[in-house]
């Protein structure tokens, strides 16, 4: 499962969702979009705990967060 | 399993917001189309933009919008649920639409207790004119027109206005947020929650003043901006609840 769905063409690669994560798990890649911005991108998923705490933060919400949780 | 816990509130549109990077006025949209959504507002919702860099906010909400003169939002929604009382209203104003060129308005809405809701972003510059000199702007703030800092002596003292108008009688509701980070901006979305409550209590006027930032006319990166508004701004105009009538069964009235 995809914990983070990240809407590249909305971001504006202000870097908030970066600042706000404490796990390390977002950067801003060297890529851009039609906007001409660089995206978040996520570089650790494997440290992500769905926290959304990188959404709350995103004025743009170009991030949807979704958590495994048992059946 | 999987489940969805954050995802774009239903009430915003899919159109990308026109804002700067790292701009909070989109913070502050979506908390207004969380908080709506629960309450379960939806149909029923009229917002009034203002004149400022939020003038397009008709783009983003998809409720009936109407974009006001400079300042008159507070006139023209006063109308608006007037004549429709079912309707939930807000107001979305910048500190130069409210507190500068729309004080009158305001501050008559306020004490007339006009049972509508009203977002203050208080960025403490004008942003879409290009970074001058705000009411709002704090004491040694450089902007555009107080090019060596903001001086009490020759520009004025900064006005508060959650402290002003809350020694009215009219008003239900006042409180100022912060959306420096993710503590403020859950804090800053349970007052904008109360704010529409009380207008469905029919309990009057509420506003809520969101410390906000400008990073473009700060000279700042959206990070740094954010710094700057936890630092200086709350020190400024302190966080809280400055005035709460109540709601019903909850034994204030
Ligand atoms: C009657 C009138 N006077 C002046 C202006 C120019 N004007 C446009 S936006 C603005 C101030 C905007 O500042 P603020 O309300 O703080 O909003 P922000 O852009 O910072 O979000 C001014 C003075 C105008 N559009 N109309
Ligand atoms: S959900 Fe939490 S842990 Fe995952 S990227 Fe966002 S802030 Fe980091
Ligand atoms: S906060 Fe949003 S707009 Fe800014 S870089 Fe992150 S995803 Fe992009
Ligand atoms: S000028 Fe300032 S207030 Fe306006 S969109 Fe840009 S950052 Fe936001």
């Amino acid at each position: 499962m995809k914990k983070l769905i990240i809407s590249e063409n909305l971001c504006k690669g202000c870097g908030l969702c970066v600042e706000a994560c404490s796990r390390g798990v977002l950067s801003l890649s060297e890529r851009t979009n039609a906007m001409g911005y660089r995206v978040t991108e996520c570089v650790a998923p494997d440290k992500c705990i769905s926290c959304a705490c990188c959404a709350v933060m995103c004025p743009d919400c170009v991030i949807q967060v979704h958590r495994e949780v048992k059946a | 399993m999987d489940k969805i816990v954050f995802r774009k509130p239903p009430l915003l549109t899919d159109a990308p917001m026109h804002y700067c990077p790292g701009c909070t006025h989109g913070i502050v949209h979506r908390l207004i189309a969380e908080a709506l959504d629960e309450l379960g507002e939806f149909e029923n919702v009229i917002g009034v933009a203002p004149v400022g860099c939020a003038v397009f906010a008709y783009n983003y909400f998809k409720c009936d919008m109407f974009q006001a003169a400079h300042g008159r939002a507070p006139a023209v929604a006063t109308g608006i649920k007037r004549a429709r009382p079912d309707s939930t209203v807000f107001v979305y104003q910048g500190d130069g639409d409210l507190a500068s060129i729309g004080m009158a308005e305001i501050v008559h809405a306020a004490a007339r207790g006009e049972n509508m809701t009203v977002v203050f972003i208080n960025n403490g510059i004008y942003g879409m004119t290009g970074g001058q000199m705000a009411p709002t702007t704090l004491e040694g703030q450089k902007t555009t027109t107080s090019q060596s800092g903001r001086s009490a002596k020759e520009h004025g003292n900064p006005i508060k206005v959650c402290e002003m108008l809350s020694a009215l009688t009219g008003p239900a509701y006042i409180a100022r947020v912060s959306v420096h980070d993710v503590k403020a901006v859950k804090t800053a979305r349970a007052a904008l929650v109360r704010g529409f409550a009380m207008q469905k209590a029919e309990r009057g006027f509420s506003l809520i003043e969101i410390l906000s930032t400008c990073p473009t006319n700060f000279g700042m990166t959206p990070q740094q901006a954010l710094c700057w508004v936890r630092d200086h701004g709350t020190a400024a105009y302190p966080l809280g609840v400055y005035k709460d009538i109540g709601l019903p069964g909850e034994g204030r009235e």
